[in-house]
């Protein structure tokens, strides 16, 4: 259960190796967090995310369990097994691919992202959900991305398959509200992280902690949706309103 | 039935359940159609945090009416259904010249709630706390049977249900000794004191003067003014004291409310530095300096905060966190070290009590001890709370004190386990009682209070 002061008992990320999210399961640490359950597909490397958590955070449990966001259809096992265990108070979907710039030639590649960015985030949000729905109460911290609220040309799969996932997060939470669950929307900017190593930073290029710090205001607030950091919020609001063919000569295009 | 979000007082973690209104006739068959998220009785919801919420569960509310109460007026006693509030209790037994034995700061409080809670009123040093005055309860036990529990009839039971929190079994109706008054007034000295410690000489000086004795101070004075305070002490008053007008109809009682709060109130709240700041200094300038025998009515005197229906919504979407907890006499600097690291922090509290406690009942999970108790409230969404409160949590536990379910939103499992070491033998009662794990609430997941939880089909 979350305690008055909005801290959670147990948190669970799926993308268990992922910088953002090990960053919010780290900004939700607290006297009162008594387990982390890291889902992913590389379970060795979750086990090293995991022993760097133990660490730090020795009173907490800290569990490694496999999960592949491309295989949308084992999902609900997963998160039904994970929700056996005990109530699940914030659930972090953190899975995603950035795939290759320029790469919208080939189709099944393509594919396998949407697949994994979009219908496997989709499915894992409403395995997620289903549990949550059970217990009465319960979050699911979505990762959208800035990169859904205008496509870039350079990488439309990608951004495609955030635009989606950005636009099922929101219908969702409605219609999860009244059954005492609540979606949160996270669209971060550019990240310094694992994802964009090497890559030239964004304008206004943030760091896992401040994406972290702003979720976990977000939740205490019990808002809807959060920028990181939050001025892209209005510089996206005149970037959607661009013309295109403007919108399409500008540089972070 | 309905689906919906329940939460405490405190509006802080609203979880959503199946909510049944029902009757003591028909609840026990009820029981058997219980999903494996448990059952929980619900009172009024007058608790600040989680104890009266089940999430994904089922929680179930006496539908009582007040024609259930029967009063002996020869033995001073009542018999009153588990859903009836003080409230309505008070409309009957003090025309007839009687008043409950221990009051809240509200009288929207059930007596089943008043049970589980084993609540304490401002005559606690006196007194002790409700328990001591309950002679039966009536409680359906896991399995639906009806059972009737007292200190001669299977008194474990009987004391676990005593601030056992809904988790032995829903309480149908209970008998209660009630105390005998001469008139529906109080005679009220009030004093002013510059500081805690002046506060605290007063009170061990003057508590045991009077059957009620409590203090509000004011929560952001600093410096010298640390804990500046108005003392009230009371006794009911005798036909004798009161004037003609009054006299002619000593047993008089009208509880109204004057207002309620809106749901319109801004999502931050109207609870800032300021608005409290200026609240709290009235309040202190108002009281007079020392003033002896005042005639006060029961609402004003026990239940000021009543006046206003709703007045948490003061606190916005966010809520309030209710912080009370009691250590022991000899430890006032854990009263000092608290008040003041809340004056320095900031945090706009607008309400803070203390009071000195007398002896400990039997019940192993009552939360009254001797010593000193504090109770405040603070905004949630404020800015580093939480750390400050878990600091404080330690302070407390190492003090060799405890904090108070009815207010309880924060405190971490082994902060229970700490502060009330009787926790296994209730456990133990609890199970006995339970077996399956019928019983559940957030609170007890929250604390692993119960461990059989979820095998109860
Ligand atoms: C303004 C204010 C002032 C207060 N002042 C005081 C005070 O001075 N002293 C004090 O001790 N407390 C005080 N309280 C706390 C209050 O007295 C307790 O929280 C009390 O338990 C609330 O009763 P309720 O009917 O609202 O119960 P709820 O809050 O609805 O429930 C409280 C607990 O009782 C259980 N319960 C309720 N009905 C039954 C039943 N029929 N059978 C079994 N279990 C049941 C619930 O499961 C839950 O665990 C105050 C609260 C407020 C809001
Ligand atoms: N970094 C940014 O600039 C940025 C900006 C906006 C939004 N986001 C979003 O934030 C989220 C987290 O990204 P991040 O920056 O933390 O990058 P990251 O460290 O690369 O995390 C992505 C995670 O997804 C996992 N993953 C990929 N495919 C998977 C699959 N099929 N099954 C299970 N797990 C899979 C990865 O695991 P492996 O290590 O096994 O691949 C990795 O743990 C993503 O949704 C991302 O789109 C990132």
């Amino acid at each position: 259960m979350n305690n008055g002061l909005g801290e959670p008992q147990r948190v669970v990320l799926l993308g268990g190796t992922s910088d953002i999210g090990l960053a919010i399961v780290r900004a939700l640490c607290s006297p009162a967090l008594r387990r982390i359950d890291l889902a992913c597909r590389d379970t060795a490397a979750g086990e090293r995310a995991a022993a760097d958590l133990r660490a730090d955070h020795p009173a907490v449990e800290v569990e490694v369990v496999g999960f592949d966001g491309a295989q949308p259809e084992t999902h609900q096992t997963a998160l039904d097994d994970l929700g056996r265990t005990g109530d699940l108070d914030v659930v972090i979907v953190a899975f995603a691919q950035l795939g290759e710039d320029g790469g919208v030639r080939d189709a099944a590649a393509a594919a396998r992202l949407a697949t994994v960015n979009f219908a496997g985030n989709v499915s894992a949000i409403i395995a997620a959900g289903n549990v949550l729905r059970r217990q009465g109460h319960g979050t699911v911290v979505v990762l959208s991305s800035v990169a859904g609220e205008r496509v870039r040309q350079a990488n439309p799969v990608y951004g495609g398959s955030k635009a989606g996932i950005d636009g099922f997060a929101q219908g969702y939470g409605d219609a999860v509200a009244a059954d005492g669950v609540h979606v949160l929307v996270v669209r971060p900017g550019f990240v310094h992280s694992a994802m964009t190593a090497g890559r030239q930073p964004a304008p206004f290029a943030t760091t896992p902690d401040r994406v972290a710090a702003a979720t976990v205001a977000a939740l205490r607030a019990g808002r809807r949706m959060v920028w990181a950091p939050g001025v892209l919020r209005y510089v996206f609001s005149a970037l959607r309103h661009l013309p295109a063919p403007v919108w399409r000569k500008l540089p972070i295009n | 039935m309905t689906r919906e979000a329940l939460a405490g007082w405190g509006s802080t973690s609203p979880t959503v359940a199946d909510v049944r209104w029902t009757t003591a006739q028909r609840l026990p068959a009820q029981l058997g159609e219980v999903g494996e998220r448990g059952a929980l009785l619900r009172g009024l919801g007058r608790s600040y945090g989680d104890a009266a919420q089940n999430a994904g569960g089922t929680v179930f509310r006496l539908d009582d009416s007040v024609h259930g109460v029967v009063l002996d007026p020869q033995a001073a006693t009542v018999t009153v259904g588990g859903g009836v509030s003080i409230d309505e209790l008070l409309r009957v037994i003090v025309p007839a010249g009687f008043f409950v034995p221990v009051t809240p700061g509200t009288r929207f409080v059930t007596i089943g709630g008043a049970i589980a809670s084993d609540i304490h009123g401002k005559n606690h040093h006196r007194d002790g706390s409700f328990g001591s005055f309950v002679e039966s309860i009536e409680l359906v036990l896991a399995d639906g049977r009806v059972t009737k529990v007292s200190p001669a009839c299977d008194p474990e039971l009987f004391w676990a249900t005593l601030g056992g929190i809904g988790l032995t079994g829903a309480i149908l109706s209970a008998t209660i000794r009630l105390i005998p008054i001469g008139t529906s007034r109080l005679l009220v000295d009030t004093l002013r004191c510059a500081n805690l410690d002046e506060l605290m000489s007063q009170m061990l000086a003057n508590d045991h003067r009077r059957r009620y004795s409590v203090a509000w101070l004011d929560p952001l004075a600093t410096g010298a003014a640390l804990g500046r305070s108005v003392l009230t002490i009371a006794d009911h008053a005798e036909p004798g004291d009161l004037g003609a007008a009054a006299g002619a109809d000593p047993l008089s009682y009208r509880a109204a409310q004057r207002a309620t709060l809106p749901a319109l109130v801004p999502p931050a709240g109207l609870i800032n530095r300021m608005t409290v700041g200026l609240f709290n200094e009235l309040w202190y300038r108002r009281a007079p300096r020392r003033r002896e025998g005042e005639l006060q009515t029961i609402p004003s005197f026990f239940h000021p905060l009543d006046a206003v229906g709703r007045w948490n919504r003061v606190y916005g979407r966010r809520g309030m966190i209710q912080f009370q907890f009691v250590v022991p006499e000899d430890r006032p600097d854990v009263i000092h070290t608290v008040v003041s690291a809340l004056a320095e922090h900031g945090t706009p509290s607008f309400l803070a009590v203390l009071k000195r406690m007398g002896p400990s009942g039997p019940a192993p999970l009552s939360f009254p001890a001797p010593g000193w108790t504090l109770a405040l409230d603070v905004p949630a969404g404020g800015r580093s709370l939480a750390p400050l409160l878990h600091g404080f949590d330690d302070l407390i536990l190492d003090a060799g004190g405890r904090h108070y379910f009815a207010k309880d939103a924060h405190t971490v499992p082994a902060a229970i386990r700490r502060g009330y070491p009787r926790l296994g033998e209730w456990q133990a009662v609890q199970r006995r009682a339970d077996p399956h794990g019928l019983w559940q609430s957030d609170m007890s997941r929250r604390l692993g209070l119960t461990h059989a939880e979820g095998d109860h089909r």
